[in-house]
């Protein structure tokens, strides 16, 4: 039987970690993350787990001990935030660059400047391009649904790539919500043992890591990156069958809500999706078929299945929590609408930067961007494809 | 037993082989054998070593020069990198995911560019962790790698690309870290500032106690850069000996807080016997600038006399 609780985002993130029972967590304390690593020392004093715990000197440094925990042949975990993965930037790359199966927990909070704690999606944005397999968590539950998988995931032979799972700061990480546990055996069964191929610490066979890389090789073992990422989709999914055996919980690269028989729909990520469901419920009680996408899977993309979901939709608003202040859109949008023209789907699509610095989006915004929608559709027309959402003028 | 360098090299093939691309007359391949030598035949190791030189020029894909477990990340972090492969050992071990007859040891190499300036911050995490490892900086006081870039650990007077030698301002303007003794002040159980001189006796002594000492140790290792400092390739083991001789490079540990100077020259040579054949201090020698030698020579002596004195206020207050 599964164990019905009560924790918050990050008491969520670190019973996970608690359960995984990782053999080396380096990390630093930042808001607001900074509750898992709190709670997995906790873990570690308490002799819950036997893991080794190195409070780190800083964000960089917690990334470089896990890139070289990893290598060792440990698993490795570690959690931040905004300006902990701004510092970490670095490291992130070499970390996929080594093929190093690292999981992470971000806490997602606008990166500075000037400084603020709270949420958006500017850390994860900034990181996007890194080689990391990202999955982004609605709420508590997917927080640690996704940490359940991600070793699978990482680790499969055919991946091998550092994965974070991102959840919104202070909204789910510091919200205490109802949720459903695994059973630690379970947990350890679903996870299993990690036995790496090649790995610093074997003595039998030692190997060198992270060369000069010149001109004749570097290109290659970047596309053998980006092969390694494609293979990922096809692993998600399969790593999500079995965990729906185990709990019965369905996972995919998205979540479809109303969306099948919709005529307008939101994409978004994270928690954004359950104030959107919200209000789609409301909708459809008026007879309006508003729909959402919700992204799980940000990376690898999944451009094809997003243009198949959304093909019979007559006009999509697509979400950023992060302004790429490139007068042209944010990162979700460019993707999506590049998935779009790539696949050949033709329909009208707005953009919408919104909750910036933790500005609240409440129900009223989002009736707004399904209001705007219903205008697209009508008119045919969309004016100004660059919007904002909650932005005082 | 007595140390004996052909006995040493003959019992203990080179850990770092042939074949790497170091400059011919770089100071820091021999630290770097050496140092290993000092690792038991049977005991294996992993090394971090911080972007520069002794990486770029060991480990262009796809070969290598280390026999041992290897691993370069970035510049700033061969501490973090160490501390982490630590850490994950200590879990392997307890978990019995690796063999109980098995010993690795943890040993990072930084340049002084990785180690006094962007790794110091990485290195004084992993020393005050209290990780069982030894970082070993090779300094050749400035960034080498890029081309001879001003470093903190750059001496006074120095000519650099970055710190040129110009009509108004004659080189380096500041006198160099001491990081030997910060890191002492992070009081763990072993530092020691050592070169390679008088057939390797103290570098391979020096080294063979950090390795084997448990806990975090220090090792600070003068290593010239014939490019750099502007001498003979040839002429490598005569600079490393005038760097002790006249006290530029004093050779000292500190064991448990206690100092020992571990060479104290009966005519302690003029600082002029150093620097006049390194080109990097010519302008130093011109009629007019003989107030740079004599401003040189007082740091050497003030830097000298408060190392006898940490000598002997630590080992009074053992008694």
């Amino acid at each position: 039987m599964s164990i019905r609780e009560r924790l918050s985002g990050n008491e969520a993130a670190a019973i996970a970690m608690k359960q995984i029972n990782p053999d080396v967590v380096a990390a630093f304390p930042i808001t607001p993350s900074t509750e898992i690593p709190q709670y997995f020392s906790t873990f570690v004093s308490n002799g819950d787990v036997d893991t080794e715990f190195v409070a780190v000197e800083s964000e960089h440094s917690a990334m470089a001990a896990t890139i070289s925990a990893e290598a060792a042949g440990g698993r490795a975990m570690t959690a931040t935030s905004a300006n902990g993965m701004s510092l970490m930037w670095e490291m992130i790359y070499i970390a996929s660059s080594l093929r190093l199966p690292i999981v992470m927990s971000l806490v997602n909070r606008a990166v500075s400047g000037p400084l603020n704690i709270h949420n958006d999606h500017s850390d994860a944005m900034g990181v996007r391009d890194a080689g990391w397999i990202m999955l982004f968590s609605e709420n508590n539950q997917e927080a640690y649904d996704n940490l359940i998988m991600a070793h699978r995931i990482a680790e499969n032979k055919n991946v091998k790539l550092p994965l974070m799972v991102c959840q919104d700061g202070f909204i789910t990480s510091h919200s205490i919500e109802n949720i459903e546990l695994i059973e630690d055996d379970k947990v350890k069964k679903f996870v299993g043992e990690y036995k790496p191929d090649e790995y610093l610490l074997n003595k039998a066979n030692p190997i060198a890591i992270g060369p000069l890389d010149l001109q004749a090789y570097l290109f290659e073992h970047k596309a053998q990156q980006a092969e390694a990422m494609k293979n990922a989709k096809k692993v998600i999914l399969e790593v999500a069958d079995e965990f729906e055996k185990m709990t019965g919980r369905k996972y995919s690269f998205f979540e479809e809500y109303k969306l099948d028989d919709a005529e307008i729909a939101i994409v978004c990520m994270n928690s954004t999706a359950g104030t959107t469901k919200f209000v789609v419920d409301s909708l459809r009680e008026k007879g309006i078929k508003a729909g959402l996408l919700k992204l799980r899977v940000f990376r690898p993309f999944p451009a094809e299945e997003i243009a198949k979901a959304l093909e019979h939709v007559k006009a999509v608003a697509v979400l950023d929590k992060a302004d790429s202040l490139n007068a042209a859109g944010g990162a979700l949008f460019e993707d999506v609408t590049s998935a779009m023209y790539v696949n050949k789907k033709q329909v009208p699509m707005v953009n919408y930067v919104y909750g910036i610095g933790g500005r609240d989006t409440k129900a009223d915004d989002i009736e707004k961007v399904y209001e705007d929608l219903q205008e697209i559709v009508k008119s045919g027309n969309v004016d100004n494809p660059y919007r904002y959402l909650g932005l005082r003028r | 037993m007595a140390y004996n360098l052909k006995q040493v090299v003959a019992e203990k093939p080179s850990r770092f082989t042939a074949g790497h691309r170091m400059c011919a007359g770089c100071g820091a391949p021999p630290v770097a054998r050496m140092v290993l030598r000092a690792l038991k035949p049977e005991d294996h190791a992993v090394i971090s070593v911080a972007t520069g030189c002794m990486e770029v020029s060991t480990f262009i894909y796809p070969y290598t020069a280390w026999t041992d477990s290897f691993i370069h990340t970035a510049f700033e972090c061969a501490g973090a990198n160490a501390s982490g492969a630590e850490a994950a050992y200590k879990a392997l071990k307890r978990k019995g995911k690796i063999p109980e007859d098995q010993t690795t040891k943890f040993i990072a190499f930084g340049g002084d560019g990785g180690t006094y300036d962007i790794g110091l911050q990485s290195l004084s995490g992993a020393m005050e962790r209290g990780h069982d490892m030894v970082y070993v900086c090779y300094d050749n006081g400035a960034y080498m790698n890029t081309g001879i870039q001003r470093s903190s650990a750059t001496p006074r007077f120095a000519d650099t690309t970055t710190s040129p030698a110009g009509k108004v301002i004659p080189g380096k303007m500041q006198n160099r870290k001491d990081l030997a003794n910060i890191i002492a002040n992070h009081h763990i159980p072993y530092v020691a500032q050592t070169i390679a001189v008088n057939n390797f006796k103290d570098l391979y002594e020096k080294s063979e106690k950090a390795i084997y000492t448990e806990g975090p140790a220090f090792l600070n290792v003068l290593a010239p850069c014939p490019r750099g400092w502007g001498y003979n390739t040839e002429d490598l083991m005569k600079i490393n000996k005038l760097a002790v001789e006249t006290c530029y490079w004093p050779l000292f540990e500190v064991v448990d807080g206690k100092y020992t100077v571990n060479y104290k020259p009966k005519n302690k040579l003029p600082i002029e016997e150093f620097l006049r054949p390194q080109k990097r201090f010519k302008h130093m020698f011109k009629p007019g600038n003989e107030w740079m030698i004599e401003e040189f020579q007082k740091e050497v002596d003030r830097r000298w006399e408060e190392l006898l004195n940490l000598e002997e206020i630590t080992n009074k207050e053992q008694e």
